[in-house]
Protein backbone atom coordinates (compact mmCIF):
# COMPACT_ATOMS: atom_id res chain seq x y z
CA UNK A 1 0.00 0.00 0.00
CA UNK A 2 1.33 3.63 -0.35
CA UNK A 3 2.64 5.67 2.02
CA UNK A 4 0.55 8.69 3.15
CA UNK A 5 1.39 12.06 2.20
CA UNK A 6 -0.18 14.72 4.57
CA UNK A 7 1.74 18.00 3.18
CA UNK A 8 2.33 19.12 -0.07
CA UNK A 9 5.91 19.82 -1.62
CA UNK A 10 6.10 23.19 -0.22
CA UNK A 11 4.45 22.06 3.51
CA UNK A 12 1.58 22.84 3.16
CA UNK A 13 -0.89 20.42 4.92
CA UNK A 14 -3.22 18.42 2.47
CA UNK A 15 -6.32 15.75 3.19
CA UNK A 16 -5.64 12.49 3.04
CA UNK A 17 -8.82 10.68 0.84
CA UNK A 18 -10.40 7.60 2.54
CA UNK A 19 -12.13 7.06 -0.23
CA UNK A 20 -13.03 9.18 -3.39
CA UNK A 21 -15.83 11.06 -1.22
CA UNK A 22 -14.41 10.90 2.29
CA UNK A 23 -11.11 12.49 3.32
CA UNK A 24 -9.19 13.16 6.55
CA UNK A 25 -8.66 16.42 7.60
CA UNK A 26 -7.18 15.81 11.58
CA UNK A 27 -3.99 17.22 12.69
CA UNK A 28 -1.05 14.94 14.88
CA UNK A 29 0.14 15.80 17.83
CA UNK A 30 3.46 13.90 18.46
CA UNK A 31 4.65 16.13 21.51
CA UNK A 32 2.22 15.37 23.55
CA UNK A 33 2.50 12.92 26.26
CA UNK A 34 -0.34 13.17 29.17
CA UNK A 35 -3.79 14.13 28.32
CA UNK A 36 -6.60 15.09 30.32
CA UNK A 37 -4.44 14.89 33.30
CA UNK A 38 -4.65 10.68 33.77
CA UNK A 39 -3.33 9.63 30.27
CA UNK A 40 -0.36 8.72 29.59
CA UNK A 41 0.93 8.12 25.58
CA UNK A 42 4.29 7.52 24.75
CA UNK A 43 4.07 9.21 21.10
CA UNK A 44 1.55 12.02 21.23
CA UNK A 45 -2.18 11.70 19.87
CA UNK A 46 -3.66 12.81 16.50
CA UNK A 47 -7.13 14.81 16.20
CA UNK A 48 -8.96 13.29 13.55
CA UNK A 49 -11.63 15.11 12.08
CA UNK A 50 -13.00 14.13 8.38
CA UNK A 51 -15.12 15.51 5.52
CA UNK A 52 -17.61 13.64 3.16
CA UNK A 53 -18.45 14.95 0.04
CA UNK A 54 -22.12 14.33 -1.21
CA UNK A 55 -23.65 15.51 -4.62
CA UNK A 56 -25.22 18.15 -2.48
CA UNK A 57 -23.11 19.54 0.22
CA UNK A 58 -20.15 18.54 1.84
CA UNK A 59 -19.86 17.38 5.84
CA UNK A 60 -17.54 18.11 8.29
CA UNK A 61 -17.40 15.58 10.85
CA UNK A 62 -15.81 16.38 14.03
CA UNK A 63 -12.98 19.28 14.11
CA UNK A 64 -9.34 19.18 16.15
CA UNK A 65 -7.73 20.84 19.19
CA UNK A 66 -7.40 24.77 19.22
CA UNK A 67 -3.78 25.11 18.59
CA UNK A 68 -4.28 22.77 15.78
CA UNK A 69 -6.81 24.50 13.95
CA UNK A 70 -4.40 25.48 11.15
CA UNK A 71 -3.32 22.46 9.96
CA UNK A 72 -7.24 21.55 10.14
CA UNK A 73 -8.22 24.09 7.85
CA UNK A 74 -5.49 23.67 5.47
CA UNK A 75 -6.16 20.34 4.88
CA UNK A 76 -9.67 21.34 4.55
CA UNK A 77 -9.09 24.05 1.99
CA UNK A 78 -7.11 21.05 0.19
CA UNK A 79 -10.55 19.90 -0.62
CA UNK A 80 -13.48 22.20 -0.37
CA UNK A 81 -14.66 25.49 -0.01
CA UNK A 82 -16.16 26.60 3.15
CA UNK A 83 -19.21 27.87 1.09
CA UNK A 84 -19.75 24.33 -0.20
CA UNK A 85 -20.16 23.19 3.89
CA UNK A 86 -23.74 22.22 4.29
CA UNK A 87 -23.80 20.13 7.97
CA UNK A 88 -21.10 20.37 10.78
CA UNK A 89 -21.09 16.89 13.11
CA UNK A 90 -20.14 16.93 16.23
CA UNK A 91 -19.76 13.15 17.88
CA UNK A 92 -18.31 14.36 20.79
CA UNK A 93 -17.83 18.12 22.78
CA UNK A 94 -15.10 17.81 24.25
CA UNK A 95 -12.55 20.45 23.73
CA UNK A 96 -9.91 18.51 21.80
CA UNK A 97 -12.65 17.75 19.04
CA UNK A 98 -14.47 21.01 19.25
CA UNK A 99 -11.57 23.39 19.65
CA UNK A 100 -11.87 24.76 15.99
CA UNK A 101 -15.94 24.94 15.86
CA UNK A 102 -16.12 28.58 16.38
CA UNK A 103 -13.81 29.90 14.09
CA UNK A 104 -15.46 27.28 11.76
CA UNK A 105 -18.58 28.12 12.46
CA UNK A 106 -17.50 31.48 11.32
CA UNK A 107 -15.81 30.92 7.93
CA UNK A 108 -19.13 28.54 7.04
CA UNK A 109 -22.09 30.07 8.65
CA UNK A 110 -24.63 28.51 6.39
CA UNK A 111 -23.74 25.24 7.60
CA UNK A 112 -26.29 23.42 10.50
CA UNK A 113 -24.69 21.83 13.21
CA UNK A 114 -26.01 18.05 14.35
CA UNK A 115 -25.36 17.62 17.54
CA UNK A 116 -26.36 14.32 19.90
CA UNK A 117 -29.60 15.33 22.28
CA UNK A 118 -27.46 15.05 25.22
CA UNK A 119 -25.04 17.52 23.69
CA UNK A 120 -27.12 20.29 23.92
CA UNK A 121 -26.35 22.09 27.30
CA UNK A 122 -23.21 21.39 26.95
CA UNK A 123 -22.45 22.86 23.70
CA UNK A 124 -23.71 26.22 25.18
CA UNK A 125 -21.34 25.82 28.01
CA UNK A 126 -18.59 25.34 25.74
CA UNK A 127 -19.22 28.15 23.07
CA UNK A 128 -20.96 31.02 25.56
CA UNK A 129 -23.17 31.89 22.74
CA UNK A 130 -26.92 32.27 23.53
CA UNK A 131 -28.43 32.33 20.40
CA UNK A 132 -26.66 29.23 19.07
CA UNK A 133 -28.40 27.22 16.51
CA UNK A 134 -28.51 23.44 16.09
CA UNK A 135 -30.61 20.21 15.65
CA UNK A 136 -30.50 17.50 18.24
CA UNK A 137 -30.73 13.72 16.94
CA UNK A 138 -31.34 10.90 17.85
CA UNK A 139 -30.92 6.96 16.37
CA UNK A 140 -32.44 6.60 13.50
CA UNK A 141 -32.59 10.60 12.72
CA UNK A 142 -30.21 10.93 9.29
CA UNK A 143 -29.36 13.97 6.79
CA UNK A 144 -28.85 13.54 3.73
CA UNK A 145 -26.07 14.66 0.65
CA UNK A 146 -27.60 14.22 -1.85
CA UNK A 147 -26.02 10.66 -3.37
CA UNK A 148 -24.22 10.46 0.36
CA UNK A 149 -25.87 9.98 3.88
CA UNK A 150 -25.60 10.11 7.48
CA UNK A 151 -27.14 7.94 9.56
CA UNK A 152 -26.93 9.33 13.77
CA UNK A 153 -26.04 6.39 16.42
CA UNK A 154 -27.67 7.21 19.93
CA UNK A 155 -24.15 5.85 22.05
CA UNK A 156 -24.42 7.93 25.42
CA UNK A 157 -21.23 7.81 27.62
CA UNK A 158 -18.72 6.27 25.21
CA UNK A 159 -17.51 7.95 27.45
CA UNK A 160 -18.95 11.47 27.84
CA UNK A 161 -22.85 11.73 27.97
CA UNK A 162 -22.93 13.62 24.98
CA UNK A 163 -21.11 10.98 22.59
CA UNK A 164 -22.86 9.60 19.37
CA UNK A 165 -21.24 7.80 16.22
CA UNK A 166 -22.45 8.80 12.46
CA UNK A 167 -22.87 6.48 10.01
CA UNK A 168 -22.43 6.82 6.67
CA UNK A 169 -23.99 3.84 4.34
CA UNK A 170 -22.61 4.82 1.15
CA UNK A 171 -19.35 4.25 2.24
CA UNK A 172 -19.66 2.04 4.85
CA UNK A 173 -17.69 4.16 6.88
CA UNK A 174 -18.14 4.65 11.07
CA UNK A 175 -16.89 7.44 12.33
CA UNK A 176 -16.99 6.48 15.78
CA UNK A 177 -15.70 9.86 18.08
CA UNK A 178 -13.55 8.24 20.89
CA UNK A 179 -15.10 4.67 20.75
CA UNK A 180 -12.33 2.55 19.04
CA UNK A 181 -9.77 5.55 19.34
CA UNK A 182 -6.52 5.66 20.77
CA UNK A 183 -3.77 8.08 22.08
CA UNK A 184 -1.27 7.14 19.34
CA UNK A 185 0.54 9.63 17.05
CA UNK A 186 1.60 7.88 13.45
CA UNK A 187 1.83 9.69 10.56
CA UNK A 188 0.95 6.81 8.34
CA UNK A 189 -2.91 7.24 9.35
CA UNK A 190 -3.99 3.40 9.03
CA UNK A 191 -3.79 0.38 11.34
CA UNK A 192 -2.06 -1.64 8.35
CA UNK A 193 0.50 0.47 8.40
CA UNK A 194 1.63 2.50 11.50
CA UNK A 195 3.52 0.70 14.25
CA UNK A 196 2.47 -1.56 16.95
CA UNK A 197 -1.00 0.28 18.92
CA UNK A 198 -2.69 -2.91 20.19
CA UNK A 199 -1.33 -1.61 23.90
CA UNK A 200 -2.35 1.70 23.43
CA UNK A 201 -5.92 0.53 22.29
CA UNK A 202 -6.37 -1.46 25.14
CA UNK A 203 -5.11 1.45 27.26
CA UNK A 204 -7.44 3.77 26.12
CA UNK A 205 -10.06 1.04 26.62
CA UNK A 206 -9.80 0.54 30.24
CA UNK A 207 -9.09 4.24 31.34
CA UNK A 208 -11.81 5.73 29.00
CA UNK A 209 -14.45 3.54 28.41
CA UNK A 210 -14.49 1.08 30.98
CA UNK A 211 -15.97 2.77 33.05
CA UNK A 212 -19.13 2.60 31.02
CA UNK A 213 -19.17 -1.36 30.08
CA UNK A 214 -23.02 -1.38 30.12
CA UNK A 215 -23.37 1.52 27.91
CA UNK A 216 -20.66 0.24 25.05
CA UNK A 217 -22.67 -3.26 25.49
CA UNK A 218 -25.74 -1.20 24.25
CA UNK A 219 -23.88 0.94 21.28
CA UNK A 220 -22.26 -2.61 20.07
CA UNK A 221 -25.50 -3.92 19.44
CA UNK A 222 -25.84 -0.49 17.23
CA UNK A 223 -22.95 -1.09 15.66
CA UNK A 224 -21.95 -4.56 15.13
CA UNK A 225 -24.96 -4.57 12.45
CA UNK A 226 -23.26 -2.48 10.28
CA UNK A 227 -21.30 -3.48 7.06
CA UNK A 228 -18.57 -1.38 7.56
CA UNK A 229 -15.26 -1.37 6.03
CA UNK A 230 -13.93 1.26 7.79
CA UNK A 231 -14.16 3.25 11.06
CA UNK A 232 -12.62 6.11 11.44
CA UNK A 233 -12.11 7.46 15.11
CA UNK A 234 -11.37 10.86 16.86
CA UNK A 235 -7.76 9.55 17.95
CA UNK A 236 -5.40 7.02 16.54
CA UNK A 237 -4.79 4.92 13.77
CA UNK A 238 -7.78 4.78 11.22
CA UNK A 239 -8.91 1.39 11.16
CA UNK A 240 -9.73 0.13 7.40
CA UNK A 241 -7.94 -3.23 8.18
CA UNK A 242 -10.96 -5.76 9.11
CA UNK A 243 -12.42 -2.87 11.13
CA UNK A 244 -14.35 -5.79 12.90
CA UNK A 245 -11.55 -7.22 15.11
CA UNK A 246 -11.70 -3.81 17.05
CA UNK A 247 -15.28 -4.40 17.85
CA UNK A 248 -15.18 -7.98 18.96
CA UNK A 249 -12.37 -6.58 21.04
CA UNK A 250 -14.38 -4.16 22.79
CA UNK A 251 -17.24 -6.62 22.74
CA UNK A 252 -14.47 -8.85 24.62
CA UNK A 253 -13.52 -6.00 26.96
CA UNK A 254 -16.88 -5.14 28.05
CA UNK A 255 -17.57 -8.57 28.88
CA UNK A 256 -16.01 -10.36 32.22
CA UNK A 257 -12.72 -11.72 31.45
CA UNK A 258 -13.58 -15.09 33.73
CA UNK A 259 -17.28 -15.64 34.10
CA UNK A 260 -17.99 -15.70 37.75
CA UNK A 261 -19.18 -19.47 39.17
CA UNK A 262 -22.26 -17.99 40.73
CA UNK A 263 -25.58 -19.07 39.42
CA UNK A 264 -28.41 -16.43 38.87
CA UNK A 265 -30.48 -16.09 42.08
CA UNK A 266 -26.82 -15.78 44.43
CA UNK A 267 -25.46 -12.56 44.93
CA UNK A 268 -21.68 -11.73 45.60
CA UNK A 269 -20.36 -9.64 48.69
CA UNK A 270 -16.86 -8.60 49.41
CA UNK A 271 -15.50 -7.46 52.48
CA UNK A 272 -11.51 -6.19 52.63
CA UNK A 273 -9.98 -4.98 55.77
CA UNK A 274 -6.36 -3.82 56.36
CA UNK A 275 -5.78 -4.11 60.37
CA UNK A 276 -2.88 -3.21 62.64
CA UNK A 277 -3.09 -5.08 65.76
CA UNK A 278 -5.85 -7.03 64.82
CA UNK A 279 -8.80 -5.72 65.87
CA UNK A 280 -10.00 -4.16 62.47
CA UNK A 281 -9.79 -8.08 61.68
CA UNK A 282 -11.62 -9.27 64.18
CA UNK A 283 -14.34 -7.75 63.31
CA UNK A 284 -14.13 -8.79 59.61
CA UNK A 285 -13.91 -12.19 60.26
CA UNK A 286 -17.29 -11.70 62.40
CA UNK A 287 -18.95 -9.94 59.72
CA UNK A 288 -18.19 -12.67 57.98
CA UNK A 289 -19.19 -15.23 59.68
CA UNK A 290 -22.78 -13.43 59.66
CA UNK A 291 -23.10 -12.46 56.34
CA UNK A 292 -22.34 -16.22 55.42
CA UNK A 293 -25.81 -16.73 57.55
CA UNK A 294 -27.75 -15.59 54.42
CA UNK A 295 -28.48 -18.02 51.74
CA UNK A 296 -27.20 -17.52 47.87
CA UNK A 297 -24.99 -14.97 49.39
CA UNK A 298 -21.14 -15.57 48.09
CA UNK A 299 -19.11 -14.08 50.59
CA UNK A 300 -15.42 -13.37 50.23
CA UNK A 301 -12.99 -11.86 52.82
CA UNK A 302 -9.93 -10.10 51.64
CA UNK A 303 -6.94 -8.65 53.55
CA UNK A 304 -6.29 -5.42 51.34
CA UNK A 305 -2.65 -5.82 52.49
CA UNK A 306 -2.48 -9.14 50.91
CA UNK A 307 -2.72 -7.94 47.58
CA UNK A 308 -2.23 -5.05 44.72
CA UNK A 309 -5.06 -2.90 44.00
CA UNK A 310 -5.95 -3.79 40.09
CA UNK A 311 -6.86 -7.29 40.62
CA UNK A 312 -8.85 -5.85 43.79
CA UNK A 313 -10.83 -3.29 41.26
CA UNK A 314 -11.40 -5.80 39.15
CA UNK A 315 -13.33 -8.09 42.04
CA UNK A 316 -15.07 -4.45 43.12
CA UNK A 317 -16.19 -4.17 39.26
CA UNK A 318 -18.35 -7.73 39.59
CA UNK A 319 -19.15 -7.80 42.88
CA UNK A 320 -22.79 -6.77 43.87
CA UNK A 321 -21.88 -5.53 47.77
CA UNK A 322 -18.69 -4.03 48.90
CA UNK A 323 -17.65 -4.15 53.29
CA UNK A 324 -14.25 -2.17 53.78
CA UNK A 325 -13.23 -2.48 57.43
CA UNK A 326 -10.39 0.52 58.37
CA UNK A 327 -8.61 1.90 61.73
CA UNK A 328 -8.30 5.36 62.20
CA UNK A 329 -4.77 6.42 62.59
CA UNK A 330 -4.79 10.16 63.45
CA UNK A 331 -8.04 10.69 62.46
CA UNK A 332 -8.63 9.15 59.13
CA UNK A 333 -9.00 5.88 57.39
CA UNK A 334 -5.54 4.68 56.02
CA UNK A 335 -3.89 5.13 53.06
CA UNK A 336 -4.48 1.37 51.35
CA UNK A 337 -7.67 1.84 51.79
CA UNK A 338 -7.88 5.59 50.04
CA UNK A 339 -5.49 4.03 47.29
CA UNK A 340 -7.70 1.09 46.63
CA UNK A 341 -11.13 3.80 46.42
CA UNK A 342 -8.92 6.48 44.60
CA UNK A 343 -8.81 3.78 41.92
CA UNK A 344 -12.52 3.24 41.40
CA UNK A 345 -13.09 5.60 38.75
CA UNK A 346 -12.44 3.02 35.97
CA UNK A 347 -15.40 0.83 37.40
CA UNK A 348 -19.38 1.49 37.50
CA UNK A 349 -20.22 1.09 40.97
CA UNK A 350 -23.54 2.70 41.01
CA UNK A 351 -25.88 1.32 42.97
CA UNK A 352 -23.90 -1.13 44.35
CA UNK A 353 -24.15 -1.79 48.49
CA UNK A 354 -21.63 -0.45 50.69
CA UNK A 355 -20.73 -0.77 54.34
CA UNK A 356 -18.25 0.32 56.40
CA UNK A 357 -16.70 -0.59 60.07
CA UNK A 358 -13.37 -0.81 61.51
CA UNK A 359 -11.85 -0.11 65.09
CA UNK A 360 -10.24 2.83 66.26
CA UNK A 361 -8.45 4.10 69.31
CA UNK A 362 -9.95 7.62 70.50
CA UNK A 363 -12.05 9.58 67.58
CA UNK A 364 -12.73 6.67 65.16
CA UNK A 365 -13.09 9.41 61.86
CA UNK A 366 -12.03 7.47 59.36
CA UNK A 367 -15.26 4.71 58.99
CA UNK A 368 -17.80 7.86 58.30
CA UNK A 369 -14.99 9.24 55.93
CA UNK A 370 -14.95 5.95 53.81
CA UNK A 371 -19.03 5.86 53.81
CA UNK A 372 -19.25 9.36 52.44
CA UNK A 373 -16.78 8.12 49.72
CA UNK A 374 -18.68 5.35 49.06
CA UNK A 375 -21.76 7.26 48.75
CA UNK A 376 -19.63 9.76 46.36
CA UNK A 377 -18.65 6.55 44.09
CA UNK A 378 -22.82 6.34 44.07
CA UNK A 379 -22.79 2.89 46.22
CA UNK A 380 -25.93 2.98 48.63
CA UNK A 381 -24.76 2.96 52.11
CA UNK A 382 -27.93 1.40 53.91
CA UNK A 383 -26.54 0.75 57.57
CA UNK A 384 -24.26 3.27 59.27
CA UNK A 385 -20.93 1.80 59.75
CA UNK A 386 -19.76 -0.18 62.90
CA UNK A 387 -17.27 1.33 65.13
CA UNK A 388 -15.45 -0.42 67.92
CA UNK A 389 -12.73 1.33 70.27
CA UNK A 390 -9.43 -0.59 70.53
CA UNK A 391 -10.02 -4.35 70.74
CA UNK A 392 -13.51 -5.84 69.85
CA UNK A 393 -15.50 -7.12 73.05
CA UNK A 394 -17.82 -10.48 72.74
CA UNK A 395 -20.84 -8.47 73.00
CA UNK A 396 -19.28 -6.18 70.29
CA UNK A 397 -18.59 -9.21 68.14
CA UNK A 398 -22.23 -10.65 68.07
CA UNK A 399 -22.93 -6.62 66.78
CA UNK A 400 -20.35 -7.40 63.74
CA UNK A 401 -22.35 -10.59 63.26
CA UNK A 402 -25.77 -8.89 63.16
CA UNK A 403 -24.12 -5.85 60.77
CA UNK A 404 -22.85 -8.64 58.33
CA UNK A 405 -26.18 -10.33 58.10
CA UNK A 406 -28.25 -7.59 57.98
CA UNK A 407 -25.91 -6.27 54.93
CA UNK A 408 -26.38 -10.03 53.27
CA UNK A 409 -30.32 -9.84 53.88
CA UNK A 410 -29.88 -6.13 52.55
CA UNK A 411 -28.36 -7.25 49.44
CA UNK A 412 -30.87 -10.15 48.70
CA UNK A 413 -33.72 -7.79 49.54
CA UNK A 414 -35.12 -9.52 52.36
CA UNK A 415 -34.39 -7.12 54.90
CA UNK A 416 -37.85 -6.32 57.04
CA UNK A 417 -39.39 -3.09 56.00
CA UNK A 418 -38.79 -0.63 58.04
CA UNK A 419 -40.70 2.81 59.12
CA UNK A 420 -38.18 5.44 60.02
CA UNK A 421 -38.61 8.89 61.55
CA UNK A 422 -36.81 11.72 59.88
CA UNK A 423 -35.66 13.09 63.07
CA UNK A 424 -33.85 9.75 63.98
CA UNK A 425 -31.90 9.75 60.69
CA UNK A 426 -28.09 10.12 61.20
CA UNK B 1 -45.75 20.43 61.11
CA UNK B 2 -47.30 18.65 58.33
CA UNK B 3 -46.01 15.27 57.75
CA UNK B 4 -45.87 13.19 55.04
CA UNK B 5 -44.15 9.84 54.49
CA UNK B 6 -41.39 8.19 51.66
CA UNK B 7 -41.54 5.26 50.80
CA UNK B 8 -38.08 4.10 48.95
CA UNK B 9 -39.42 0.75 47.32
CA UNK B 10 -35.95 -0.18 46.35
CA UNK B 11 -34.59 -1.23 49.79
CA UNK B 12 -38.43 -1.46 51.40
CA UNK B 13 -38.23 1.37 53.96
CA UNK B 14 -40.22 3.94 54.94
CA UNK B 15 -39.88 7.34 56.16
CA UNK B 16 -42.06 10.22 58.41
CA UNK B 17 -40.75 13.79 57.07
CA UNK B 18 -41.81 17.35 57.41
CA UNK B 19 -43.37 19.07 54.53
CA UNK B 20 -41.08 20.54 52.39
CA UNK B 21 -38.06 18.31 52.89
CA UNK B 22 -36.50 16.81 49.62
CA UNK B 23 -36.02 13.68 48.27
CA UNK B 24 -32.07 13.57 48.58
CA UNK B 25 -32.05 15.07 52.36
CA UNK B 26 -33.90 10.84 52.58
CA UNK B 27 -32.70 8.55 50.20
CA UNK B 28 -28.85 8.70 50.60
CA UNK B 29 -29.11 8.40 54.59
CA UNK B 30 -31.53 5.83 54.67
CA UNK B 31 -29.40 3.76 51.75
CA UNK B 32 -31.67 3.83 48.97
CA UNK B 33 -30.00 2.95 45.39
CA UNK B 34 -30.70 6.82 43.93
CA UNK B 35 -27.84 7.88 42.93
CA UNK B 36 -26.57 11.61 42.61
CA UNK B 37 -24.41 13.46 40.49
CA UNK B 38 -24.05 17.21 40.40
CA UNK B 39 -27.13 17.58 43.65
CA UNK B 40 -28.11 20.52 41.72
CA UNK B 41 -30.77 19.84 39.08
CA UNK B 42 -28.38 20.10 36.26
CA UNK B 43 -26.88 16.45 35.34
CA UNK B 44 -29.80 14.08 35.32
CA UNK B 45 -28.21 11.69 37.32
CA UNK B 46 -30.79 11.13 40.44
CA UNK B 47 -33.49 10.69 38.22
CA UNK B 48 -35.86 8.23 39.86
CA UNK B 49 -40.04 7.09 39.28
CA UNK B 50 -42.26 7.59 41.57
CA UNK B 51 -44.41 5.35 41.89
CA UNK B 52 -47.39 6.96 44.20
CA UNK B 53 -48.09 10.03 45.03
CA UNK B 54 -46.61 12.23 42.21
CA UNK B 55 -49.25 14.83 42.55
CA UNK B 56 -47.63 15.03 46.25
CA UNK B 57 -44.28 16.45 45.05
CA UNK B 58 -43.60 20.36 44.25
CA UNK B 59 -44.05 21.06 40.92
CA UNK B 60 -40.80 20.84 38.41
CA UNK B 61 -38.78 23.70 38.24
CA UNK B 62 -38.32 25.45 34.57
CA UNK B 63 -34.51 24.02 34.88
CA UNK B 64 -35.66 20.32 36.26
CA UNK B 65 -37.99 20.32 33.01
CA UNK B 66 -35.75 20.79 31.16
CA UNK B 67 -33.32 18.39 32.44
CA UNK B 68 -35.77 15.97 32.59
CA UNK B 69 -36.92 16.65 29.12
CA UNK B 70 -33.31 16.28 28.03
CA UNK B 71 -33.53 13.21 29.52
CA UNK B 72 -36.60 11.67 27.87
CA UNK B 73 -38.18 11.18 31.00
CA UNK B 74 -41.39 9.52 31.16
CA UNK B 75 -44.56 11.42 33.09
CA UNK B 76 -43.79 10.14 36.86
CA UNK B 77 -40.03 10.71 36.56
CA UNK B 78 -38.23 13.36 38.98
CA UNK B 79 -35.28 14.24 40.16
CA UNK B 80 -34.35 13.77 43.51
CA UNK B 81 -32.32 16.36 44.29
CA UNK B 82 -35.11 19.06 43.23
CA UNK B 83 -38.38 16.96 44.07
CA UNK B 84 -40.20 18.37 47.38
CA UNK B 85 -42.30 16.40 50.08
CA UNK B 86 -45.48 18.51 50.05
CA UNK B 87 -47.40 15.91 52.27
CA UNK B 88 -49.53 12.42 51.84
CA UNK B 89 -47.91 9.33 50.95
CA UNK B 90 -45.43 9.28 48.22
CA UNK B 91 -43.56 5.78 47.03
CA UNK B 92 -40.13 5.95 44.66
CA UNK B 93 -37.11 4.01 43.16
CA UNK B 94 -34.42 4.55 40.84
CA UNK B 95 -34.92 4.39 37.48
Amino acid sequence: MNAVTLESADGIPQAVALSERVHWIGALDPNLRTFDIILKTANGTSYNAYIIRGSEGVAIIDTVKEGFAEAFFARLESVADYAEIKVIVLNHLEPDHTGALPELMRRAPQAQLFISQKAQSMLKGLLKQDELSFTPVVTGDSVSLGDRTLQFLHTPYLHWPDTQCTYAPEETMLFSGDVFGCHFCDNRLYNDQVGDFRFSFEYYYAHIMRPFKEYVVRALELIEPLPLKLIAPTHGPILRDRPQRYIQRYRQLSSPALHSEISGHQKTLVIFYISSYGNTRRMAEAIYQGAMQVADVRVSLYDLEGGEVAPFVDLIEETDGLILGTPTINGDAVKPIWDLLSSLTVVNLKGKLGGVFGSYGWTGEGVRLVEDRLRGLKLRVPIPGLRVKLIPTDDEIIECKAFGLELAQELMGIREAKVINFADLT
Amino acid sequence: MAKATITFEDINVTVTVPAGTRIIEVSEKVGSAITYGCREGDCGTCLMKVTEGWNHLSEPSVLEDKILRENMAGKHNRLACQAQVLGGKISVKPV
